[in-house]
């Protein structure tokens, strides 16, 4: 079932991809993207909204054309090809569901355009739509179901016919958080069964860190980064990746002088900075900063503190609400402060810092620190 | 409000009313209040031979109006919103244009057309053939509209995801495009129809001496005291067979606005 690809051989090669958009000057979308994702792997674009991924995915299946690169599947040049002569299927951001057809017709379609027969494809719409349970909802039309059931048809409808690649256009984004969680879980695991390779764009970090073997980080039309969650979490190649990835931290300039005693940017992530009460003994290996709490976030399971330091800036710390000590639980706004990390933790980040970005997930983000 | 609105379909349909009752007004020269009712104007109009052949040719060209409509309507409707050419905006202003030309420029138009060019070059005089020509010029722009307004609808992302599983542009077309226009054709089909039966102006200019449609006839026929009676009965066949394509239309594209919203 899997990608038969020859071993080596990246599912998905892009080459110098670029795409320009008319007029006056054109608009740049994609920058020259380089990239391989490598058959059987679960992979991510991750980016804020205008950074190119959808651009990117809809140029691998063939909806926009690019202005020059390559694009190879499974080692074949298909840059000039049209939609129906790849071997992709795209699930699509709002499902694109066909409405005057049933369940069942919309997952046969794919098979019974490329002519397979009969008997073959009763079986495998069959199979897809028990993979994805909705084995005895077949001949509902797609108006009939919920928004999570939708999402799974148009999922058996691109998984019947055994692609190469799968695209999936940020499939979760029209799905509450709940539902989204559910899917989350159940795509991975779909994934895994049939060991198709997945390309997924989506602008939720979390989503992307949760899901992916690797992930690529997109800004302004270009990779910032590629590797695995945790890589990109825990040493994020620039600090724009640093902002976007997780709740940016970035202590810079006259702060990062001050706290870190080197010149620099550098990204602390809030889970590692613990609060104390200000003059607690700090152990070796330790940094520290006094400052005043600004906001104090109580979120369920965890608190956020949000605090101005001395030196310049701000920092977030992220605490457990399992172990917090109680000289910490009663901490109010325009408190004193002090904040400890081991120096280990401390990420150097190249570049400047990250615009300013609307939250992204549920974790309200902090703009990075400037100076 | 209620006053107004009373006042206004009053002023519409009273009239029409009344034509319905003098068509069974026993009184020739139609006496109000109408001294008895009858049935034999209706069975005078029945066999009178004039009224008949004029229904046939109505049909006929209604009929051949809404095809050639359809087929041009539909193919431009899907050129100017799926694709991106040269000269995109001009074109679709012209295709709309004919409905907002007075009638009677469009009908000269023709009319020296036939004379100048097709009569002495082709040797296609009026008659049947330059009446239809001249019902499609405003009702592709019926049929246009509609589909338009469906294809905006519906977005591409539906062909895209046809062309995504495998189907070539004829296959899309086929099993998703045309399935999902079929209600918006059948309306404009519909109106495009109504719009020619009923159609005089343009037809006045390019009918022949030879074929006469039912509104024509009518006109024709207005003035002659005997047949004012007969003229009556003709005009409630008018009525009816205008309104019920524009009835059906209107229930279609409201069923189908429902069904089609996912």
């Amino acid at each position: 079932m899997a990608a038969e690809t020859a071993s080596g051989t990246p599912a998905i090669r892009l080459n110098g991809l670029r795409k320009e958009f008319a007029g006056t000057p054109p608009v740049v979308a994609v920058h020259d993207v380089d990239l391989d994702v490598r058959a059987g792997e679960f992979f991510s674009m991750l980016g804020p909204s205008g950074s190119g991924k959808t651009t990117v995915l809809r140029m691998i299946a063939g909806f926009e054309e690019p202005t020059s690169g390559r694009i190879e599947l499974a080692g074949e040049d298909v840059t000039g090809r049209q939609p129906y002569e790849r071997d992709v299927n795209t699930v699509f951001q709002d499902y694109a569901l066909f409405p005057h057809m049933s369940v069942a017709e919309n997952v046969e379609y794919g098979l019974l355009v490329t002519k397979v027969g009969r008997a073959e494809r009763r079986s495998r719409v069959a199979e897809a739509l028990e993979q994805v349970r909705l084995g005895d909802h077949g001949s509902r039309r797609p108006s009939q179901l919920s928004g999570g059931q939708r999402q799974r048809v148009a999922l058996a409808r691109a998984l019947v016919n055994r692609p190469t690649v799968l695209l999936l256009d940020e499939p979760l984004g029209a799905l509450d958080l709940k539902l989204r969680e559910q899917m989350q879980v159940e795509l991975k695991g779909i994934q895994r069964d049939v060991g198709i390779t997945f390309l997924f764009v989506t602008h939720d970090q979390e989503e992307a860190l949760t899901l992916s073997d690797r992930i690529a980080v997109f800004d302004a039309g270009r990779i910032e980064q590629v590797g695995t969650a945790h890589e990109v979490y825990e040493s994020p190649a620039s600090a724009f990746v640093a902002g976007f990835v997780g709740t940016s931290n970035l202590l810079t300039g006259d702060a990062a002088r001050a706290v870190i005693r080197r010149d620099g940017s550098f990204a602390i992530r809030p889970e590692k900075v613990a609060v104390m009460a200000v003059g607690s003994p700090a152990d070796t290996g330790m940094m520290s900063a006094d400052g005043t709490l600004e906001e104090v976030v109580y979120g369920g399971p965890v608190t956020r503190y949000v605090v101005a330091l001395d030196a310049g800036g701000r920092l977030t710390a992220l605490e457990q609400n399992a172990g917090t000590r109680p000289d910490v639980a009663a901490l109010r706004r325009g408190e004193r402060v002090a904040l400890r990390w081991r120096a280990d933790h401390v990420i150097d980040v190249p570049g400047p810092p990250a615009p300013e970005r609307s939250p992204l997930g549920a974790s309200p983000q902090q703009s990075p620190t400037t100076t | 409000m209620t006053v107004f609105a009373t006042l206004v379909l009053t002023f519409v349909y009273v009239p029409l009313v009344v034509v319905g009752v003098n068509s069974f007004n026993s009184d020739r020269t139609f006496g109000w209040p109408p001294p008895g009712f009858t049935t034999k104007w209706w069975e005078a109009a029945l066999q009178a031979q004039g009224p008949r052949d004029a229904l046939l040719t109505s049909v006929k060209a209604g009929l051949g109006a809404t095809a050639i409509a359809l087929v041009l309507g539909t193919l431009l409707a899907l050129a100017l919103s799926r694709y991106d050419f040269f000269g995109k905006h001009a074109v679709s202003i012209l295709v709309v244009l004919p409905i907002a030309l007075p009638g009677i420029v469009t009908g000269v138009a023709l009319q020296s057309v036939i004379q100048n060019v097709l009569s002495p070059v082709f040797g296609i005089g009026a008659g049947l053939f330059t009446i239809i020509v001249g019902h499609a010029t405003f009702c592709i722009v019926i049929a246009f509209n509609n589909v338009t307004a469906r294809l905006r609808r519906l977005g591409g992302s539906l062909e895209q995801a046809s062309a995504d599983l495998g189907a070539r542009p004829l296959t899309t077309f086929r099993r998703v495009t045309f399935p999902l226009l079929r209600s918006s054709l059948l309306a404009g089909a519909l109106l495009a129809f109504a719009l020619s039966f009923d159609e005089i102006v343009v037809t006045t200019f390019t009918a022949g001496p030879e074929s006469q449609t039912l509104p024509i006839w009518i006109f024709n026929n207005l003035f002659r005291p005997n047949q004012a009676p007969v003229v009556n009965v003709v005009a409630v066949v008018l009525i009816v067979l205008s309104i019920i394509p524009v009835w059906l239309a209107q229930r279609l594209g409201g069923a189908d606005a429902a069904e089609s919203r996912l």
